[in-house]
């Protein structure tokens, strides 16, 4: 079984010079049915300026394969990002699957973006904690401010200030 | 093979068109030879309603249920504008998740489309009846890199006019190999082109003037419209249209439109095809003010460069999916903005032929075409060799060496063309390092721009 982007993860590089040991990994990704880009773009590119080693899923990432990535990378945390409407759908469904593997049982799993159709006027937060991410981010002024706060929690990213991290980008998923 | 959801697995399947088409209000009376009599169709109508400085103005509009798409119908018929009908899919049934919209169907989740595949064929025909004719076509947008699903239901619903392309639905759209959406492509333009033995003109449209939206300098984005409309016609389809997405600015996209029309004058091997300018995809303003002054000066740029048809964005673009109201504004805005516009004269070609844009393009279509004398085998080998390549583009078949940046006079120009053959072409830039905010700051040039000028007029105003 094998799908364009599912190649071995390992190969490709590291995007920088530093030591990436001590880098937490998150992994970026979106849900099944989206394949806008450039949020996952912004979000790899702010993620690695904060410290993060980045594991970029890229568009429509079907369930299992964001499994696989999952267990395999062991991540400090997985960032769900999603815009085109059916985050709210397609982000309950992730989280459950997520929840029911052992392995990540407990791994910090947040989501964010346009998680509906109407824009701001129906909330998804409530009803997506409840199945199980750790912190919902839906467009708004301080959504970033959030994030980053959530970011600086993991262990090794330069807490605190979160001062941009000297970084190579190579812009792109694991091939 | 492949992790995709799945979709149709028999390409060569023979489509049930014939029943379906007669069904669905079939266009050709029955016993009458089909092919004596094709009507004219999507292609035909807006190249009689469009163009010398008149437009066909198009929402991009889609509803999971049908009585709110056939509101949305009638309402786009009934503007003060001439107008065509879209019928936009929601994205479990692009990526053949088909699974997915049924269960949102059931449980009354709302999608950012019409189920087209999911609906039964009757519910469809019934929420076209009465309001899709001669006087109003209707096209489908999909965005689906394997489409043969979504073409065979288009076909047994005698639904003529579609859109996407074998490249601009594939990298911009997911993971599906690109080898994989050529091949179902061709079989899809195949089946389509098959309408015609029902008296019907199939018609398609490139999207390849988008490719993700923003920031792909205009060259190549009327490179990949032109070997898209060129990939169409040498898979059977006779009504094409090219399109170009307004970018960063006007001046060079009045240069990219009238380089794409010497480029489809040249190369296509029709004569029913046309323009269709959309409207800015990339981040879109906020303001109100700014969104309808974004979209006034794609109406402008239509109009001035003879473009046919124009596809609109609404006030609510960077929020959500507009409602119909919303759109209807557009399309009138739209349209009002252009009345009257005097027919725009006919460049010389001798002048397009000369600007940058044109013969980057040009070099660019031509070393595609000279890859391999098979269209699908050029496509391929030039996204391997890197002779297109989109910037940013995550897809794994693209090869991500090139990059691109905004210039002083706001035109997007290429910082690196990677192995792109256009290198003599190109000044070469200093290519700077990708960041964040750098990165932001480029996707919202233009929104913010808008958006600046939209306050800077509010506050001139007397307050009170
Ligand atoms: C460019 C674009 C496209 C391109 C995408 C190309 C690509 N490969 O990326 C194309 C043209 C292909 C496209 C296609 C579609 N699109 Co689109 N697209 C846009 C557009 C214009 C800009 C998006 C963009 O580039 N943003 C730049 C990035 C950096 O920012 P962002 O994505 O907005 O994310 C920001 C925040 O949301 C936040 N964020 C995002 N994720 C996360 C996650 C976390 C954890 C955090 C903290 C923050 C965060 O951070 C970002 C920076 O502020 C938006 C509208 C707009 N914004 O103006 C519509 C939009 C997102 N698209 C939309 C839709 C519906 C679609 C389609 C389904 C077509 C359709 N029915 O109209 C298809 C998608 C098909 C699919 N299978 O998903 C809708 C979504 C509607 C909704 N949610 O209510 C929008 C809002 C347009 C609209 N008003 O209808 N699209």
């Amino acid at each position: 079984m094998t799908d364009a982007l599912d190649n071995d993860p390992g190969t490709r590089p590291a995007p920088t010079g530093g030591d990436d040991r001590r880098r937490p990994t998150v992994v970026v990704t979106t849900v099944a049915s989206d394949s806008h880009t450039w949020n996952l773009v912004f979000l790899q590119l702010l993620l690695e300026e904060l410290g993060c080693h980045v594991v970029n899923l890229g568009p429509c990432v079907p369930d299992e394969l964001l499994l696989e990535r999952c267990r395999e990378a062991r991540p400090a945390a997985v960032v769900v990002s999603t815009v085109n409407g059916h985050g709210h759908q397609d982000g309950l469904r992730v989280v459950r699957r997520l929840r029911a593997d052992d392995l990540l049982a407990a791994t910090p799993v947040v989501i964010g973006g346009k998680l509906g159709v109407d824009g701001d006027s129906t909330s998804h937060a409530a009803e997506l904690m409840a199945a199980g991410f750790d912190a919902v981010f839906e467009d708004g002024a301080e959504t970033l401010t959030a994030f980053r706060r959530f970011v600086g929690a993991l262990e090794g990213t330069s807490q605190g200030a979160l001062e941009p991290h000297h970084t190579e980008h190579t812009i792109g998923v694991p091939v | 093979m492949t992790t995709q959801h799945p979709t149709d697995p028999s390409p060569g399947a023979a489509p049930s068109v014939a029943g379906a088409v007669r069904a669905a209000g079939a266009r050709t009376a029955p016993g009458r030879p089909a092919l004596s009599g094709i009507r004219p169709g999507f292609g035909a109508f807006v190249r009689e309603h469009g163009g010398h400085g008149r437009l066909v103005v198009q929402p991009r509009m889609g509803f999971a249920d049908a009585g709110a798409m056939r509101d949305g119908l009638a309402a786009t018929r009934a503007a003060r504008a001439r107008t065509v009908g879209t019928v936009t899919l929601d994205s479990h049934t692009r990526v053949g998740w088909l699974e997915a919209a049924a269960s949102a169907l059931r449980d009354g989740v709302p999608l950012n489309g019409y189920p087209i595949v999911t609906h039964p064929a009757a519910v469809t025909g019934r929420m076209l009846s009465g309001i899709r004719d001669e006087h109003f076509p209707v096209q489908v947008r999909h965005g689906s890199a394997r489409p043969l699903r979504i073409f065979r239901t288009l076909a047994e619903l005698g639904l003529d006019a579609s859109e996407g392309g074998p490249v601009s639905y594939c990298l911009p759209y997911g993971r599906t190999p690109l080898a994989d959406a050529v091949a179902e492509w061709a079989a899809a333009c195949e089946l389509y082109a098959g309408l015609r033995e029902f008296g019907l003109e199939p018609h398609l449209e490139s999207f390849g003037g988008c490719m993700l939206g923003q920031l792909c300098p205009p060259s190549q984005l009327v490179a990949i419209s032109v070997l898209e409309a060129l990939f169409f016609a040498r898979h059977g389809v006779r009504s094409v249209s090219v399109s170009y997405a307004q970018q960063t600015s006007a001046a060079q996209d009045r240069e990219a439109v009238a380089a794409l029309r010497l480029l489809c004058s040249e190369l296509l091997p029709t004569d029913d095809w046309h323009v269709v300018v959309y409207a800015y995809m990339g981040v879109y303003p906020r303001t109100p003010h700014g969104a309808r002054a974004l979209l006034g000066q794609a109406a402008d740029l239509a109009v001035r460069t003879g473009a046919e048809r124009l596809i609109v964005k609404t006030t609510a673009e960077s929020l959500r999916i507009p409602t119909i109201e919303e759109n209807v504004e557009a399309l009138e805005y739209a349209a009002g903005a252009v009345a009257g516009a005097p027919p725009p004269p006919v460049p010389f070609a001798a002048s397009v032929a000369a600007t940058d844009t044109y013969r980057e393009a040009a070099a660019l279509v031509d070393a595609v075409l000279d890859l391999h004398p098979d269209l699908s085998r050029a496509l391929l080998l030039a996204f391997r060799k890197g002779y297109l390549d989109i910037p940013y583009c995550l897809h794994p078949d693209n090869r991500g060496s090139t990059r691109s940046y905004i210039d002083a006079d706001g035109w997007l120009r290429w910082e690196d063309t990677g192995a792109l053959p256009i290198g003599h072409l190109v000044e070469p830039s200093r290519s700077r390092a990708v960041t964040c905010a750098g990165l932001l700051a480029d996707l919202t040039h233009v929104s913010t721009r808008a958006d600046e000028a939209a306050l800077a007029a509010s506050r001139e105003l007397p307050s009170g």
